[in-house]
């Protein structure tokens, strides 16, 4: 079943992404698509399975506390649209 | 009605540690805007995180000092939103399987009352970076918001407890609690005015006797152990002045304006919080063996309960000067030295928690940094003790110590304040009083008996007076009494 229009709006909010109205009724067929899938694994009995953190069998290597890192500011704001004192700068933004 | 306050808090301590969790970059307070953002820390493409050892022996201490389960298989998840202080759109962070369970923890009280709060989990994150929304920039003027990634990927554990508390008072117990253990343990310096340590407060009412709880709302960021007992007050107050007025209490997240003293709404988001949690990709479970817990758990340091048991049995304090003097390590160190210096714990215990905490109080002064130290109060002590001064002379000697005039030993000499306890001395001094005050003894001869002792007051005050407060008060007592006795 697809997924009706207001999901879809409401899932391209919170993903930030912009999806025009031509595009929407697709979208929605697709996810619904995805859905299926999903709700095919639901109907597996996964009594007694732990729940799969990562497709690689392996654990997590650590490093030790050191500082590596030099500071590069200089290089990185470069890449920044705005930059002023130090600071990246974005549209305002306040809670 | 009565209403009962409902209170669970989650605490978030950033971690001591010299580099981020993710990033070797460095964790060092203070450094100018973005100059310890690495590449990991601002998500450029083709970096990949790699977990810090150090964030998670601290977050192994801090768990086996809460009695909480350790999750020897951990998960990191993303939870996902936008944020400009957030630049991969995510923040990395713990769900199902965080590396601290459920514990429990004591927490004590002013009444000498102790009460158990439970520990739901406690789980290691990421902290974001800082948004400047007050600036004005010289390109941009107001419009813009300056973003400093310094602080983005610190370690952080955030420490959930259930709604286990009834009152501000124990929710400040409890944090204050916290802030011990995670300073005992030196995994943070706890500092909550730098905010290494800010508090979200869920709160809720409902009457007393009711099972169910009441919906509750969540107070953002507070950041001192005053305004959580302030914002919790006021926030209760308001939720039950707005259901006696017959309305209801609104799940929301609200942020406490000390200057008003009042809680309010953040904004109502468009979109209600749906964080989309999965597991991370690029980071595969941590597995930590029982070997690695079992030596971090024999190399913890006493923690505050242990060292408040035995402040009680080993030096015979009250709970409360015993509660009073572990809640700080260094408080507590400080009091032990003083205490097996001079061999006079209870008297060490006062002056720790009287003249000492005074003086640092008005120097705003941290026990590290006290002028006096232990050592020197412990000679300070010592000769309150062996009848060099009175207790009132010694605090003239404590005022100049922590005026850097030396040790006791040195001011006592300087300053000519060494106790008279020369006897032809002191019946000199009380031979004249009595001899300068014929109707306050004629008044002393006619009371009765059982009025004799308060009437003796007088002499003592005046003899001490012509002494400048040197005189054994014991010997002035003594002698006074023989003499005036004699004259019955």
């Amino acid at each position: 079943m697809a997924v009706d229009t207001q999901t879809v709006e409401k899932l391209a909010e919170l993903a930030r992404i912009a999806i025009s109205e031509e595009t929407i009724d697709e979208v929605g067929n697709r996810l619904g698509e995805v859905l299926q899938l999903v709700d095919q694994l639901q109907a597996v009995s996964t009594e007694g399975v732990a729940p799969m953190a990562h497709p690689l069998d392996e654990v997590q290597v650590l490093r030790a506390d050191e500082i590596t890192e030099s500071n590069r500011r200089e290089e990185f704001l470069a890449l920044a649209p705005q930059s002023e004192g130090g600071l990246y700068l974005v549209p305002k933004v306040i809670d | 009605m009565e209403w009962e306050i409902v209170i669970g808090l989650e605490v978030h301590v950033q971690l001591a540690t010299k580099s981020k969790l993710f990033s070797g970059a460095s964790t060092r307070f203070g450094a100018a805007p973005n100059t310890q953002a690495c590449a990991v820390d601002l998500a450029m493409p083709g970096t990949l995180p790699v977990p810090n050892e150090e964030a998670f022996r601290h977050a192994v201490m801090f768990g086996l000092a809460m009695n909480a389960e350790i999750g020897r298989r951990s998960v990191f998840e993303r939870k996902n939103y936008f944020y400009p202080d957030l630049p991969k759109g995510y923040q990395t962070t713990q769900l199902a399987q965080p590396i601290v369970g459920p514990g429990e923890i004591e927490i004590h009280l002013e009444d000498g009352s102790s009460k158990k709060v439970r520990l739901h989990h406690a789980h290691l994150e990421e902290d974001a970076g800082k948004s400047l929304h007050e600036t004005i920039f010289e390109t941009h003027g107001h419009g813009m918001s300056g973003i400093d990634l310094n602080r983005a990927g610190t370690p952080l554990i955030e420490i959930v407890s259930e709604p286990d508390m009834r009152s501000a008072a124990e929710a400040v117990a409890y944090l204050k609690k916290i802030h011990s253990i995670v300073t005992y343990l030196g995994i943070s310096d706890g500092d909550m005015s730098q905010g290494s340590m800010r508090c979200d407060a869920n709160v809720s009412v409902r009457l007393k006797g009711e099972e169910k709880l009441g919906t509750r709302a969540e107070i953002k960021n507070i950041n001192s152990f005053r305004f959580v007992e302030k914002a919790i007050v006021v926030e209760a107050q308001r939720q039950i002045d707005l259901i006696e007025d017959g309305g209801s209490v609104v799940q929301e997240t609200r942020l406490y304006d000390s200057d008003k003293n009042e809680t309010r709404s953040m904004r109502s988001k468009e979109v209600a919080n749906d964080y989309r949690y999965f597991p991370c990709p690029d980071l595969l479970p941590v597995e930590l063996s029982e070997d690695y817990v079992e030596t971090v758990r024999s190399r913890l340091p006493e923690l505050p309960d242990a060292k408040y048991a035995r402040f009680q049995s080993e030096y015979s304090l009250s709970a409360y000067d015993a509660d009073q003097l572990t809640q700080e390590r260094a408080v507590a160190d400080y009091f032990e030295t003083v205490a097996k210096e001079s061999g006079e714990p209870k008297l060490a215990a006062n002056w720790v928690m009287g003249e000492l905490a005074a003086l640092l109080n008005r120097e705003e002064l941290p026990i590290e940094r006290s002028p006096v130290s232990a050592e020197q109060l412990a000679g300070l002590i010592a000769r309150i003790t062996d009848n060099t001064i009175s207790s009132k002379i010694a605090k003239q000697v404590f005022e100049a110590m922590a005026a850097g005039e030396g040790d006791a030993d040195a001011v006592i000499e300087k300053r000519g304040l060494k106790q008279v306890s020369d006897t032809g001395a002191i019946e000199k001094m009380v031979d004249e009083v009595i001899a300068a005050s014929p109707a306050q003894v004629e008044n002393y001869r006619k009371a009765e008996e059982a009025k004799r002792p308060k009437m003796m007051g007088y002499f003592v005050g005046q003899i001490m007076k012509a002494s400048k407060g040197q005189a054994n008060p014991q010997m002035i007592n003594k002698i006074l009494k023989e003499k005036l006795d004699a004259l019955l």
